[in-house]
Parts: structure tokens; sequence; C-alpha cells
């Protein structure tokens, strides 16, 4: 048994920090928070160098296979600097997608554009307010074309390619959609202002099926992106947690830090355990997700509701820790706030990853 | 990262699985699967008398404090094996609750501080349960603060004389030893004047009182002592150096007690699954759910912190204070859990009778000892103190008892 990651792995993540803290400060997020920039474009292709866009994509399809552990330890930073790229739409789920079918002719084509930065992607699931996964999808594909609309679909105006869930017959499938044809994406605003949401709409756009059992391989995708956006969140409450303190050590109040004072002091720590407790049980998702463990829709839910929680938790906190400064547009508190709010609902929010959690626990849980 | 057994690990395992095959006292199985939070049920046999039998077997094939060295009654086995051990032991390692002070705490401090014969002497007798120890800190007057302890200890020839009282003693009463910290000299800064010893529990003037608990029970005890005499060569560490010496012990009582805490769940979802809501299961309400999800994240959260410790312990790393969280995250739990437990069987919660309450009234027992779990050991806002400040490094509250002489110290009601 060893439960940690190995010193590559940590090597691996050193250099993702570095380049991140170098090139993907807050003001980068605030270019894209003001309207600058859709997305940072820069870091998309600095990371795209990197080659951490093909970091659990195999060299076949132009990734580098360095896997799972490896992919986990990179959002983590992507979480931590908030960074304004469509990573997870385009990583987490179009090439998990893709991966996770049969279809040579569509890997071949699509998994090397992702991997090189040529090609950035988007899931588009949700069709109404309420429902997470609509059972019988209204989008539907006559004759291989697909027609319907698609709501909050993450990263939906930057994604030059889309995995849509779609019926045919009634039957829900996952099909993959080119951008460049009948597609329309218009930009809606959402709480996370660094992040680009769209309302996608389909009319007669060619659909090319990945998955005839629809439901199925979204829940599967679904286990394997929750693992990876719990990475996200874990970085991003550990830098919330870490401005957190960081202010509570040099904000004098009443003559001295009002990190000594314990109403803050225990705060700081109650994010620190939520954090810990997610950290713990996103490194055993990890472990599941590298290795397709049986557990791995259990390990996932976890991971997922810790992080949820401890990233929620420190992002409130943060803003209450800065008091009325914390408040303030100028203030990056907000920032977190958005983006632990956003990374929240995707994939559905806690209470559908809560059920999920007890339905997949065994009879005789014992942890 | 890898959660699988190496074929070393599997060899070793299946060594430990043929020992409890042959050598645990199966007869006890069934009373002690029905142990309560807080007690260990041994049914009609007397619990510390097995619990010191079992302890025997184990010490005499070498099962006994699996990781000390075996010149001290131990086989020397390393951090991984030792959690192999204890997940084979199971429901038997409930009857070492009597030892887990004496093993865990005490022990470590003799290994660090006492002398070689001394070690030889004490050491192979705590392993096999022959001889029990406690620990004494706590005092009325210095709980959370603990430092600001009174009881005094006066050297007189090659002897020191003791006077003062101790409290919260966990089995005190049947202790053959116990290891305590003493004001040596009231007259510097509070955490200078202090000094550590061991000593027998029989000695003239030591006079042992237990506590009535809120639940009814008696495991901790008033200790007072009355010119108790320890000889010299049973001083553990410098004059003076007593907190020093006491960290030692505390650092082990976090490892003692982190990984195998209990947190309730595993009775709570037992529970939801046997218990009707409007006519379907408990565990189907999205409420209950919500409430289970929550908690199991808790304690797979802490579960997996633990095998972090174990992995940085097994590559010599020393567990650091961050492991304080499980008792703060357990306690305040296992408090809602019992809680909520009695809400979901209706008006029959109250019941705590044994005969009518579910479960032999466990949830009953738990509500009443968890309050007790948040206190023990440092309370929750002691060691949210320790989060804030030893790992998240933020600055000490201010205290009004820094670098004067304890003898000067503001005491309120004296």
């Amino acid at each position: 048994m060893n439960f940690d990651f190995s010193d590559d792995q940590k090597l691996l993540a050193d250099q993702v920090q570095r380049y991140l803290d170098d090139h993907c400060n807050n003001t980068v997020a605030r270019a894209v928070l003001d309207g600058e920039q859709a997305y940072a474009q820069d870091v998309w292709a600095g990371l795209a160098e990197m080659g951490l866009l093909g970091t659990a994509i195999g060299e076949e399809y132009g990734g580098t296979g360095a896997g799972y552990l490896e992919l986990c330890l990179v959002a983590q930073q992507i979480g931590a600097h908030i960074a304004p790229v469509p990573f997870g739409g385009t990583v987490y789920q179009v090439a998990e997608a893709l991966l996770a079918s049969d279809d040579e002719d569509s890997k071949t084509r699509w998994l090397p554009k992702i991997a090189s930065g040529e090609v950035k992607g988007a899931l588009a699931v949700v069709e109404n307010l309420g429902a997470d996964t609509p059972r019988t999808p209204a989008c539907e594909v006559i004759d291989g074309k697909l027609r319907g609309s698609k709501l909050a679909v993450t990263d939906g105006a930057l994604a030059d390619v889309y995995v849509v869930l779609a019926a045919a017959q009634g039957q829900p499938g996952l099909y993959l959609v080119d951008a460049q044809t009948a597609v329309e994406a218009t930009t809606v605003e959402s709480v996370d202002l660094t992040k680009n949401v769209a309302n996608v709409a389909f009319d007669d756009a060619p659909a090319h099926l990945l998955s005839s059992d629809g439901l199925a391989a979204l829940a599967a995708l679904e286990d394997r992106a929750a693992v990876l956006y719990a990475f996200e969140q874990l970085g991003g409450a550990q830098s919330a947690l870490d401005m957190a303190v960081a202010y509570a050590k040099e904000r004098f109040a009443f003559g001295r830090a009002i990190g000594s004072f314990q109403a803050i002091k225990h705060m700081l720590a109650d994010m620190y355990v939520s954090l810990k407790l997610a950290e713990s049980n996103c490194y055993y998702a990890a472990w599941a997700l590298a290795n397709d463990a049986a557990d791995l829709p259990l390990a996932a839910a976890t991971a997922r509701v810790a992080a949820t929680q401890a990233f929620q938790l420190c992002a409130r906190d943060n803003i209450q820790v800065h008091g009325g400064m914390g408040f303030t547009w100028e203030f990056d508190c907000h920032m977190y706030y958005r983006r632990a709010n956003l990374l929240a609902m995707e994939l559905g929010g806690l209470s559908k990853w809560e059920q999920r959690l007890v339905a997949s626990l065994p009879l005789q849980a014992s942890a | 990262m890898d959660f699988s057994d190496s074929p070393d690990e599997t060899a070793f395992r299946s060594e430990v699985r043929a020992f409890i095959d042959d050598h645990a006292p199966h007869y006890l199985a069934n009373d002690l699967d029905r142990s309560g939070f807080g007690n260990t049920n041994t049914g009609e046999h007397d619990t510390l008398e097995e619990a010191k039998k079992w302890q025997k077997i184990k010490a005499e094939a070498g099962w006994a404090c699996l990781m000390w060295p075996s010149e001290y009654g131990g086989r020397g086995a390393s951090p991984i094996q030792n959690v192999i051990w204890g997940q084979e032991e199971g429901r038997y390692a409930k009857l070492s609750g009597t030892f887990i002070i004496g093993q865990g705490m005490c022990a470590p401090t003799m290994m660090t501080y006492a002398s070689e014969e001394q070690k030889q002497r004490y050491l192979p007798k705590l392993a096999s349960g022959e001889e029990v120890w406690c620990q004494m800190f706590s005092e009325p007057h210095g709980g959370s603060d603990l430092a600001g302890l009174r009881t005094r200890a006066v050297k007189d020839g090659d002897e020191w004389v003791i006077n003062g009282q101790k409290i919260w003693t966990s089995g005190a009463h049947h202790s053959d030893y116990g290891i305590l910290i003493t004001r040596s000299d009231p007259d510097v800064a509070k955490h200078k004047g202090l000094t550590m010893f061991f000593l027998d529990m029989k000695s003239p003037g030591v006079k042992i009182v237990p506590i009535k608990q809120a639940t009814g029970n008696s495991e901790f005890n008033e200790v007072y002592f009355d010119n108790v005499r320890i000889p010299d060569a049973q001083r553990l560490g410098e004059v003076g150096d007593g907190w020093r010496v006491s960290l030692t012990t505390l650092m082990n009582e976090r490892l003692a007690i982190g990984g195998s805490i209990a947190t309730g769940f595993p009775e709570i979802y037992e529970l939801a699954r046997n218990t009707t809501i409007d006519g379907a299961p408990a565990v189907e309400d999205p409420a209950v759910r919500n409430r289970l999800a929550d908690w199991y994240v808790k304690s797979a959260g802490l579960k997996n912190t633990a095998a972090r410790a174990i992995s940085a312990l097994s590559k010599g790393e020393m567990p650091g204070p961050e492991n304080s969280i499980g008792k703060l995250v357990a306690g305040g739990m296992m408090q809602d859990i019992a809680k909520y437990a009695l809400d979901l069987q209706g008006k029959a919660g109250l019941l705590m009778d044994p005969d009518f309450a579910e479960g032999a009234a466990r949830f009953q027992a738990m509500l009443m000892r968890s309050p007790a779990v948040r206190i023990e050991g440092g309370t929750d806002q002691i060691l949210r103190n320790i989060i804030g400040e030893r790992v998240l490094g933020l600055p000490e509250d201010m205290r009004a008892d820094k670098g004067i002489p304890f003898s000067e110290i503001p005491t309120g009601s004296g």
C-alpha cells in the first residue's frame, strides 16, 4: 500500500504550477471577467505546448499518455489558478467521451487536435430548468441530422466540437457534432463571468453517433469527469484558503492581526478541515479513476461531494474573513466564489451527487 | 499510488489471519459485536480479565505492540504491517481498550526518556498486559490550559515529594503504574517549571476516587497525592523539561487515536436501511440520503487521511498536527448521528432501556457519551487552535500569562 503521488507526478505538478504562476495569475482571469477576451488564449496555447491537454490521451492519438493520476494534478493546478480556459469541457468531457468509445475514426479525427489545442470541446446535455439529464431528450436525431436546443453549455460558444445527448427514435445516445455546421451558440451570463456559458441550438446539424446507450455512457462519463472536476475544486479551495490565511495574518484590527482572534482562527481551521477531507477523498478517487476500480462510482461521488463542499465553504468564508473588502469587485474573493458555484453545478449539483453517493454504497459500508 | 497488498504484505496478512483464526477468543465474538459505543461487551465474562488473557496470548506469540523493538516485547513491525494487523484483529481489538493509554502514550515516553534498565523492566510487561499504565496530566485547574497544572514536586534527597490532585485519569483504578507531570518550580514561567515522573500507583499517599460521569458510568478518576515519594531515578527527562517530555506523549496520543477513530457511520447507515418512513426504507428518503452522504464523506475522508498518514509514516515522515482533524470531525459527527438516529426512531427514540430501545440502546449510549469525545484529549476549540496556529501559521491569541513566573499568574477564584 502506498497512498501518495510519485516524485515524478509531483514534479509535473510543480512544473504546471510554475507555468500558471507565471502566466495565469488572477489578472488573466480578470481580463475575461471584464470581457476583454473570451478565454485566455495564450494560456491555452501554453498548456497545449506543454502537452497537458493530452495528459490522459495515448501517444497513438497525439497525447503524452502520462495518465490519470497526472491529469488529476494538472486539474488541481487549473483550479488553483481559476484558469479561464475551456479545459474541463475539452479534456474531462469531450476527450473522455471519445476515449470511452470504440469509434476509431472519430478518435483519430478529433483526439490529436484536442491534444494539440487546435480543437476545444463542450458537453451539451441540459434542456430545461430543473432536470440535469433529460431521460427522453427533446433534441432529436433524424437521418443523421440533429435538431433541438441545449441550455447552460459550459464553454459552449468556444467549442469546436460538441458531445450531445440526443434521441434517435426515442433512444438516447451520445452524438458528436462539428461546430462548423448548422450550430448556433449564444453566450449567456453565468455566475462565473470568467467562464463562457452558452445556449446552443442545432438546426439539422450532422450528428455522428458515439454511443447508442446514451444514459449509461453519460453516467460513466460523469463519474470520470467528477473526479477531475473535484481536483479543480480542491485547487480552488486551497487558493481561497491561502488568500484568507494571508489576509488574516496581515490585517490588523483592535491592535492585532485578526488571525489571532479565535472567531477568525476557528473559521479558518474549519475551512482547512473541509479541504483536508476533500483532498484525501480526491486522492482515493484518483486511484480509482486511474485503475478503473470497481468502486469508481462511489469514490467519484465521494470526492465530488467533498470537493464541492470544500470549495464552496472556503470561497464563502474567504469573503467573510476579508470583511467589507471581500465584497468589492477589486478584491479577488468573488472570483473564487463565482468559480466555486459554477463548478458546483457542473455535471449537476450537490444534491444529485449526494443521491448518487448513497445509491453506490455497498450494503456493508464501513468507512 | 497503490492500494493493493504487495506480495510481502499478502504473506504477512495470511500469517496474521492464521494466528487470529487459531488463537482469538472466538467464544466472545457475539458479545463483542454487541458492544455499545464506549464500552466493551464480554457478556458473562469479566472484561479486564479477558482483555489481559488475549493480550498475553498475543504477547507470547509476538503479536503484541507489533511496532516496538523485539527486546521490549514487540516484533519491530512496519507501520503498514501494524495496520494489517489491526484490520485482521477486527472485533477482538475492542479488548485492547484497557491498554491503549499505557501502550500508546506512556510507552513511547518511557522509550524516549527511561533508562535502559527501566525499559527492560517495564516495557515487556506493558506489552503483555501484565501491568496496566495510566497517564496523569489534567488537573482541576489545568485542562485545556494543561501547562497551568499545580501538583507540586519538591526534591528531598534522592526522592521527590508530590502533593496535589489530578483529574480525568482513565483507568487509574486498575493501573499498576502511571506517568505524572508536576510543577517542580513555580517561580519560573509556566511551561518551564514542569518535571515528569513515573510511579507505582500503589505508592503510599496515592488515593484514587472514581468520577461519576454524566452517563452514570465511571471510566475516569480523580487521583490525590498526599506526600507521595518518588525516587529521582523515576524522573523522565531533565528537571524543568516536563513540558517537552509531555509533547512526546501527546504527539503519540494523536497517533494512537487517529487511525481507528469511530464515527458512527456504519451504525446510522444500517439503521437507515432497516427503518421505514411511510412504508419505504429511510435510506431512500432524499433528506436522509443528504445526511448520509455528508457523513460518509467525512468518515471516508478520515479513513483516507489516516491512510495517507500511514504512508507518510512508512516513508519515515512524522505525522504532523494535521492529524488533529480526526477527533475534531468524528466527535461532532457522532453527536449529530446519535441525535438523528433517535429522530428516525420516532418517539421510541427516547427509550434507553436496552430491552426496548433499538440495538440495545446503542444510539442512546452514543448520544450520552459523545459530548466527552469533543472534550477529552483536547477540546474541539483547542484542536481548532492547533490547526490554526501550527498548521496554518496564524498568530497566537493574546495571553495574559506570557513571560511571567507561574506564581504570579492571575487565577480568578484561586
